[in-house]
């Protein structure tokens, strides 16, 4: 299927899911919608993390970081247009008070482009490291920004920040409740994310990652420039991750550095393509759809607390009996028995 | 240098250390094009060093290697590859997680198009992955993977997927280890190939005597990280200095 085709295919059938679940509101209340916007930034992030991870095989710890990075933004820009006179005025920046404040599409853009920039700048300063090394220092970066906003007095600091969210949104003259909003924004940026990840994964950038995935030195010797690639996939990786943080603060109310650079998102980052697969854009969207909805009944049937009990468990089940996940099990189910050849004498 | 050709490798004055352990102790070597140099010395002595440093996968301390005219130090090693420097690894590396035809995709879309500038169609592509894997004999596996592969596929897959990039050099590092006398004849047979009808200057770094004195033209010797003999086959194995050191008579 053609990258345009497929673009296609999942607008329509993200549209049909949205009109479900607008159809399934006047019997289930808003609930659906909020449980189904945390499964859809969790397809975002774990997508976004594959194109690094799974594609290129560098383990990214710090995946809640960008997440932050971009609810950050959306706080910091939130801010800014609620008193653009307090903050802007006199200065060489007073003209951008007339574009405040900033709808939630522009929000996310400069979300995903600070976080890419982040990425950007985080893959110049690490991805000369590798493996074990590689991971730790990109945990070791998620400490350092958090440690930066606890004392970033202008965001909330340790105390946090708390973001009004209208309770409605016009897009033309339809009018909607500002949850079907995030719902249908974090449904559009999951197709975006799905689209670029298989877009990579079958373009020239996609063979070069998983060369580089495979063998580095091997893919070096075969002419991939490495050190670029993998720069491009932690900017457009960060960049998704931000994207997928910027609403995020309009959608809980009130942003503080434990929950916006909490352990569940970078525990999920990575726990849900390795569970659905890594090798392929599918194996991110089934493991968030199967991990993300198992946390939500968890959540209401027994206690949040569970949801990483469950991550872990599963975690663990599919390293040991399903090492390419989900989709790597389909895969192997479909595909014929092979012999083991010889060359011909 | 016993070559006519202008060289189109030229080592000078090349050492590396690992701490303090000397692997390369100001090495000079030209290698003319065209030409089928043999490499070989002892475990230890520092000829995948030597390929390592001129590859760019380390980088060399002091000395310079130009190749093609074109100044390499610091030059990262994808570059290399680009101005036509291939090399196959001493232990086979494929990219196991593709088929036998990507692996050979990789070199075509990376290196080829690189320096042609040339957007490829899948339908040229797909030629040119048959044509080079027929050139080593593995069209029928063209859909395989790596995995499949026996030892001494694997090592022909190393060096279709090192031929793809359109090297002017080839380094062979080691390409027949492991194989028995009739795959190392083939091996043989297939440098011979790709040095006689593809134009490709070989570097050959082998322990197999019988294979390196039937391929090469010129035989370089290192031991302990310094080169100690440079010239025509016959008369370097009856070098004095060799026959102590690496034959160990």
């Amino acid at each position: 299927m053609r990258s345009w085709v497929f673009l296609i295919v999942a607008l329509i059938v993200a549209a049909a899911v949205f009109a479900a679940a607008l159809l399934v509101r006047t019997t289930y209340g808003d609930y659906l919608l909020f449980a189904g916007y945390v499964v859809l930034q969790y397809v975002v992030l774990a997508t976004a993390w594959n194109i690094l991870g799974g594609y290129c095989g560098y383990v990214n710890f710090g995946s809640a970081a960008f997440f932050a990075i971009g609810a950050y933004t959306t706080v910091a820009l939130h801010k800014l247009g609620a008193n653009p006179g307090r903050y802007l005025s006199d200065t060489p920046f007073e003209v951008l008070g007339t574009l405040l404040p900033l709808s939630l599409p522009t929000l996310i853009l400069l979300g995903g482009i600070v976080s890419g920039l982040v990425g950007f700048g985080m893959g110049y300063l690490t991805l000369r490291l590798r493996g074990v090394f590689f991971a730790i220092a990109t945990l070791a970066m998620a400490v350092v920004l958090q440690t930066i906003v606890v004392n970033w007095d202008y965001v909330g600091g340790s105390r946090g920040a708390y973001i009004i969210r209208p309770d409605a949104a016009e897009i033309g003259p339809v009018s909607l409740a500002y949850i079907q909003y995030l719902f249908l924004a974090m449904m559009l940026l999951a197709v975006f994310a799905l689209w670029v990840a298989r877009t990579i994964e079958r373009s020239r950038m996609g063979l070069g990652l998983a060369a580089i995935r495979d063998d580095e030195p091997a893919a070096e010797a075969s002419g991939v420039p490495t050190l670029r690639l993998k720069l491009a996939a932690t900017a457009l990786s960060g960049a998704l991750m931000g994207m997928a943080g910027a609403p995020f603060p309009y959608y809980v109310g009130y942003v503080e550095p434990a929950n916006a650079f909490g352990l569940p998102y970078a525990v999920n980052a990575i726990a849900m393509p390795m569970i659905g697969g890594t090798t392929t854009w599918a194996g991110p969207l089934v493991g968030a759809l199967v991990l993300g909805s198992l946390q939500q009944i968890a959540t209401v049937t027994f206690r949040s607390e569970a949801s990483l009990l469950i991550v872990g468990v599963l975690l663990v089940g599919f390293v040991i009996v399903a090492p390419r996940g989900i989709v790597g099990l389909v895969e192997n189910w479909r595909r014929p028995k092979k012999k083991k050849l010889k060359s011909p004498q | 240098m016993n070559t006519a050709s202008a060289p189109i490798l030229q080592v000078k004055g090349l050492s590396k250390r690992f701490g303090g352990f000397v692997a390369l102790d100001d090495i000079d070597l030209d290698v003319g094009q065209g030409e089928r140099l043999g490499l070989i010395g002892p475990n230890g002595s520092g000829k995948s060093t030597l390929v390592n440093c001129i590859c760019g996968t380390l980088q060399n301390e002091t000395g310079t290697v130009h190749f093609n005219g074109h100044a390499l130090n610091g030059a990262p090693a994808h570059k290399r590859t680009h101005l036509g420097l291939a090399r196959s690894f001493q232990l086979p590396r494929p990219f196991a997680s593709m088929t036998v035809a990507d692996n050979i995709r990789v070199p075509l879309l990376y290196t080829v198009r690189q320096r042609t500038g040339l957007v490829h169609s899948h339908i040229d592509l797909g030629r040119r992955c048959v044509e080079l894997l027929a050139l080593v004999g593995l069209e029928h596996l063209a859909e395989r993977s790596p995995r499949d592969l026996s030892q001494v596929d694997m090592r022909k897959l190393e060096l279709a997927r090192a031929v793809a990039s359109e090297p002017k050099l080839l380094i062979a590092d080691e390409a027949m280890a492991g194989l028995s006398h009739s795959e190392v004849e083939d091996i043989v047979q297939l440098l011979l190939r790709l040095n006689k009808d593809e134009g490709i200057t070989v570097i050959l770094i082998e322990h197999i005597m019988r294979a390196v004195m039937s391929f090469s033209q010129r035989l370089a010797v290192l031991v302990s990280g310094r080169k100690i003999a440079d010239g025509k086959p016959d008369e370097v194995v009856n070098n004095p200095q060799v026959v102590s050191a690496y034959l160990g008579q």
